[in-house]
């Protein structure tokens, strides 16, 4: 019986079953061990690579031409209109699965050794599939795309000392134009998506290296042959993400707005989606904290966490019992206090006027984050002294609150943002 | 595999008398500062295709604009000229100011509404008086200018170069 299926492997040795190892233990293919995320990554890279391929037989890069082949592809082209909505659907999907995905496998704990480089790998993973959407983004050159890249790109010009020079050479001068749009196609045909497959096939070998996904010591050892029992899994979770891919793009066209004019600024005007969340704090909080210190913190800490702890209990959800709790505590709280707080700032405690009269970059900033800082400090405190929390247990706390925040604020900033950037309700704007 | 490749090599350097060690080290480094101009070469080639500005794709290098003579500016007033990037402001003493479109926020486009003699910015209403003076943040300082020059009874605006101001003085205004 086990001999049979092992047999038809050596026969259809094809590339599918050849990235897969012969038997999987039977626990590492439940559907809740990674939701099947990471396949679903893979597919939709896959799928964008096809379009955009498509896509690139039409699309001309240059700013007169650009907005002109979009409408093109839209009306004279066969399917050109669907090509395009899957393009932009799929880009979504990728980048809200990318970070499920990422989310997933920090909390299953499979960020130490052996999976430490694959975290890393990852995390660089993560920030190609961003910036893939981002230069995407700007090449409809619609009035949509041109003011987001614009508002976005020029967050950069807030780094201190080095920040004008980056802007200037991400567009290839002073404003969005020309060379801006040359350099994003270039980026977004080019080089991202062959950075990502090397980092892929890296990613996959050392999954692959770790003697697959991680899975919690104590769980049974009994292992079944990977084909059918894990492709099959796959196949039809691959089959159901395009069947929702194809009918929202069969239902929904992509936007496409009147062609950029540099003169005129649509109001308001809002960065990508993904960036929301820091454009919101933005509003907050001064730009060198908002999008260098922050995320810089962010980053910085889920690099160093499997270095500086270097053992975790890889595959064991949340770490524990107490760490699940823990999180779910985490997640009620930045699901209240983030809204809360930023009601607050907005209309009764405006902290950017505490201290009149100083540097903005202390008024608008580090007063700011020390509070910032301070309240969480006070939290891991008291998730110590409380709960007797270990160190991984705090860590899931405080990632939760991150993550949790980030979403509230990217909800804010998407749906709760109208003309002039004041809090509306998301049917007035 | 590497480690015991090093053990090896090790074993054989203290047999081995001095000169064997150096000639090999000095080879070593010789590939390494090769590698190193390699890399500093690539790089170069890089930046060269990569450099902010030198890319002219629009094949125009002329960045003086004619805006029209002096006479035909009303005192007071602020000209609007879009496709230039610039606002040409005169005051009531005869003197001229390009003052810069972009936001200094995040870089929308700024409307000057006449009623309330400000510069109104759409995406995340900054105001600006009629120096270009920050009214309302979040901008973060007043709008850039350009130079003015007055030849021949012409005014011309640089939109080449434009000057960043942390704050409105006299000297910013060019008279005929
Ligand atoms: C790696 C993942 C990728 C992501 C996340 C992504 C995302 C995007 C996004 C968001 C757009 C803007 C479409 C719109 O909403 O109007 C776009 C456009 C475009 N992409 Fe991609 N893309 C990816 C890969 C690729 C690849 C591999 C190619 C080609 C080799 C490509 C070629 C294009 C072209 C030509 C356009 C312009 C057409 C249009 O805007 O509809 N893309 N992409
Ligand atoms: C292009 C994007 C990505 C693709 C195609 C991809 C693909 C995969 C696949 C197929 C697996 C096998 C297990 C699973 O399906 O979950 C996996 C595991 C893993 N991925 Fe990714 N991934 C991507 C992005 C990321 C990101 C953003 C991170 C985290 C920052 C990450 C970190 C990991 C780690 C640590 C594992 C091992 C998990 C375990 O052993 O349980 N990957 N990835
Ligand atoms: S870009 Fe003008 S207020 Fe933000």
């Amino acid at each position: 019986m086990q001999d049979q299926p092992k047999l038809k492997i050596k026969k259809r040795s094809n590339f599918v079953l050849h990235i897969h190892p012969a038997t999987v233990l039977i626990d590492s293919i439940k559907f809740n061990r990674t939701f099947g995320l990471g396949g679903m990554a893979l597919l939709l890279f896959l799928i964008q690579s096809l379009t955009g391929i498509l896509l690139r037989f039409a699309y001309v890069p240059s700013p007169d031409k650009a907005y002109d082949s979009i409408l093109y592809i839209e009306n004279s082209i066969l399917f050109g209109g669907f090509v395009r909505n899957i393009h932009h659907w799929s880009g979504i999907f990728f980048v809200i699965i990318a970070f499920l995905h990422f989310v997933r496998v920090f909390y299953s704990q499979a960020i130490f050794v052996p999976r430490r480089v694959n975290w890393i790998i990852g995390i660089a993973l993560l920030i190609l599939v961003i910036f893939s959407n981002f230069t995407g983004y700007l090449l409809p050159w619609d009035q949509l795309s041109f003011w987001a890249v614009t508002v976005a790109t020029n967050m950069l010009s807030y780094i201190p000392f080095i920040g004008e020079g980056m802007l200037r050479i991400v567009r290839g001068g002073n404003d969005v134009g020309s060379a801006t749009l040359l350099n994003f196609y270039n980026f977004h045909t080019g080089i991202l998506p062959i950075t990502m497959i090397l980092l892929m096939i890296w990613h996959f070998w050392k999954v692959r290296k770790a003697k697959g996904v991680a899975v919690y010591e104590g769980i049974s050892d009994y292992r079944v042959p990977s084909y059918p029992n894990l492709v099959l899994k796959e196949l039809v979770t691959g089959l159901i993400l395009i069947a929702i891919i194809f009918l929202l793009s069969a239902l929904l066209n992509a936007p496409l707005q009147d062609r950029a004019n540099p003169a005129y600024s649509p109001n308001p005007a809002k960065a990508p989606w993904y960036f929301m969340g820091i454009q919101e704090l933005l509003l907050h909080i001064h730009p060198f904290f908002a999008f260098v210190v922050i995320p810089l913190f962010f980053f910085g800490g889920l690099i160093w966490f499997p270095f500086a702890i270097r053992e975790g209990r890889q595959g064991e959800w949340f770490h524990s019992e107490k760490g699940k709790k823990l999180a779910l505590q985490a997640a009620i709280l930045a699901l209240i206090l983030t809204p809360a707080a930023v009601l607050l700032e907005e209309y009764i405690l405006h902290i950017e006027d505490w201290l009149p009269g100083w540097p903005k970059g202390i008024s608008e900033g580090l007063f700011p984050f020390i509070l910032l800082g301070g309240s969480l400090g006070i939290y891991v405190f008291y998730l110590f002294r409380k709960f007797k929390a270990s160190v991984h247990e705090i860590i899931v706390a405080l990632f939760t609150v991150f993550i949790m925040g980030y979403i509230i604020l990217s909800i804010i900033g998407i749906w709760f943002r109208g003309e002039g950037m004041v809090l509306t309700q998301p049917w007035n704007i | 595999m590497k480690e015991k490749n090093i053990h090896t090599n090790s074993k054989l350097e203290t047999r081995n008398s001095q000169p064997a060690t150096s000639r090999r080290s000095f080879l070593k480094r010789i590939w390494g500062i090769l590698g190193i101009v390699a890399g500093i070469e690539m790089l170069a080639v890089f930046s060269g295709f990569f450099a902010p500005g030198k890319r002219n794709l629009s094949g125009t290098t002329q960045t003086l604009v004619v805006a029209g003579n002096v006479a035909d500016f009303k005192l007071n007033s602020v000209f609007p000229f879009r496709s230039g990037k610039f606002y040409l402001a005169r005051f009531s003493d005869g003197g001229f100011m390009a003052i810069s479109l972009k936001c200094t926020h995040l870089g929308c486009s700024v409307l000057w509404n006449e009623d309330k003699k400000e510069f109104m910015c759409p995406c995340h209403a900054s105001s600006f008086d009629k120096n270009g003076v920050v009214i309302n943040p979040p901008a973060p300082r007043p709008l850039d200018t350009f130079p003015v020059i007055i030849e021949e009874g012409k005014v011309k605006v640089d939109i080449g170069k434009p000057v960043r101001r942390l704050a409105f003085d006299r000297s910013q205004i060019t008279y005929a």
